[in-house]
């Protein structure tokens, strides 16, 4: 077996066992954004609170989960805390290590977001006695979330890369599948050249999905400049399309 | 017996009522840490009256008309508008703010959303004005600006001067008693700055009262009743523009005059 048989790799492609592992990543990734974003928003709310105590546990979470790898987050959840009793199952412990770590990142960039939007927005919002809440979900959001999609789409880049992580507590996703089917039949190269294409499909994917939606909530240009802003006519339609 | 005290109250009433000024503010401090950026200010706007406040970078008019709708918040003294005190309760404020137009220096139009919606946002959520109701009255005022042909455009899609007559629009769009500038024309380029000036004039013929942190003095000239001068956090001189332009009583306002016309 001195040669790399393309057959079997287009065979582990189409391999039943294997696309079902790319099933789970998929889920555990959407489940981890999902889950990564409301506990993020909330972290971000907490950081930049003017509570100092809420403002420090807040950066106390981010700082320790940046600050370790998600390996040792994983395995920790996974077979530490059973020694304290609690015991979670396998995809519960993959789900709430990767949200928490997720959490982590996404609230720094959900931050940083909201700082961006100038407090002229705000203040322009309290003069026209808009509510706190159509102030945030009418004018400071819709900003913010503009300049969230660049660094969410990178993150969520890594993300689904990072559940092949979860292999190493058993989860049966796309890599752990592909370590299993590697062990049963040895064609090393063959099984992961499929992984490798299922992993860049995936990532190709949420690419064009993010150059969309960037597209999509850049159109109305919060940009100064008005080249830019004239090279995107606006139509009624596409105005409405949005709303 | 009954009806004698009754029109008595009723005659002693009515007057005060009537004069009830815009604009009440009682020795108004407003510190930034150790900075005393309002320094006992005494300022009574009447009903219907165009003040002009002007004075050196630095020496508070920003601040001080931030606190009349309550952007900033005054450490001390008293601030009634129509009659409200802004006392920190929140349907004080947010009366206040519904009688309070403001037009800011670098526009702050919301720039995700079109000039329409820019200006049916506040009718529509807080008044609870229909979408057609809403897209009527922005439609008005946007006439008003002369600006009806850019409702479906995005602000920056538009020059400056244009941006700005949307944000007057915007405001007015709430029907507020009080329009409040703070340097409308500073960030623009000197050929769009008449445009803006024609449409607050036309605000001010209208009989709106309105405080403008200007220095446009050309305008002042013609649309004053008053100018304030500040410095340093203090209103230094209140005089009509005649008087003012032509015998201003403090040193600080004669240099600050032979800088801005020279
Ligand atoms: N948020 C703030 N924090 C600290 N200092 C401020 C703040 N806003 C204004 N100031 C200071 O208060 C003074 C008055 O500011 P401002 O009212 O903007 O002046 P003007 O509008 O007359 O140029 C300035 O010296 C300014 O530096
Ligand atoms: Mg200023």
């Amino acid at each position: 077996m001195s040669h790399f048989s393309l057959t079997a790799a287009v065979n582990y492609f189409f391999n039943y066992f294997l696309m079902k592992g790319v099933l789970v990543t998929i889920g555990l990734t959407v489940a981890a954004v999902v889950g990564g974003l409301i506990l993020g928003m909330g972290i971000a709310l907490l950081r930049m609170s003017s509570n100092p105590v809420l403002a420090g546990a807040a950066r106390l979470y981010i700082w320790f989960f940046r600050g370790t790898p998600l390996l040792i987050q994983l395995v920790v959840i996974y077979s530490g805390l059973p020694q304290l009793g609690i015991k979670f199952s396998v995809i519960t412990c993959a789900l709430v290590g990767l949200i928490l770590n997720e959490a982590a990142y996404l609230a720094e960039i959900v931050r940083s977001g909201f700082m961006a939007v100038s407090a002229g927005q705000r203040e322009a919002a309290w003069a026209l006695s808009l509510s706190p809440w159509v102030t945030f979900r009418r004018v400071t959001l819709p900003q913010a979330f503009r300049l969230m999609i660049p660094p969410l789409g990178n993150s969520i880049n890594s993300l689904l890369k990072a559940t092949s992580l979860a292999s190493v507590i058993s989860v049966e996703e796309l890599m752990r599948r592909s370590d299993m089917l590697m062990q049963e039949h040895f064609q090393i190269l063959e099984v992961y050249a499929a992984a490798t294409a299922y992993y860049l499909i995936l990532t190709s994917v949420w690419d064009a999905v993010q150059r969309r939606l960037e597209k999509h909530f850049g159109r109305s240009s919060v940009a100064k400049s008005r080249k830019v802003a004239t090279a995107a006519p606006v139509t009624r339609a596409s105005a409405e399309a949005r709303a | 017996m009954s009806q004698t005290p009754m029109m008595t109250e009723r005659a002693t009433v009515q007057p005060q009522l009537r004069e009830v000024p815009a604009v009440r503010m009682e020795a108004v401090y407003k510190h930034y840490g150790d900075f005393t950026a309002l320094n006992e200010i005494d300022l009574k706007v009447a009903k219907g009256e165009k003040i002009v406040v002007c004075g050196p970078s630095g020496s508070g008019k920003s601040t001080l008309i931030r606190c009349i709708n309550h952007i900033e918040k005054h450490d001390e003294g008293l601030i009634y508008v129509n009659g409200v005190e802004l006392d920190y309760q929140r349907k004080n404020i947010d009366a206040v703010r519904r009688d309070t137009g403001m037009v800011f220096q670098s526009f702050n139009l919301f720039p995700h959303m079109t000039v329409l919606e820019n200006c049916t946002l506040a009718p529509m959520t807080a008044n609870g004005m229909s979408e057609a109701e809403a897209e009527d009255l922005a439609m008005h005022f946007l006439t008003k600006v002369r600006i009806p042909d850019q409702a479906e455009k995005y602000p920056g899609q538009l020059s400056g001067g244009q941006q700005q007559r949307v944000a007057i629009a915007r405001a007015l769009c709430m029907r507020p008693k009080i329009m409040l500038f703070d340097e409308p024309t500073s960030a623009l380029d000197p050929e769009m700055v008449k445009e803006v000036l024609e449409t607050m004039k036309k605000l001010a013929e209208e009989g709106m009262t309105m405080l403008c942190v200007t220095h446009e003095m050309g305008f002042a000239r013609e649309v004053a009743d008053r100018i304030v001068f500040m410095n340093e956090g203090k209103v230094v001189e209140q005089a009509a523009p005649e008087e003012f332009f032509k015998h201003p009583k403090s040193e600080r306002a004669r240099t600050f005059l032979d800088q801005i016309i020279h």
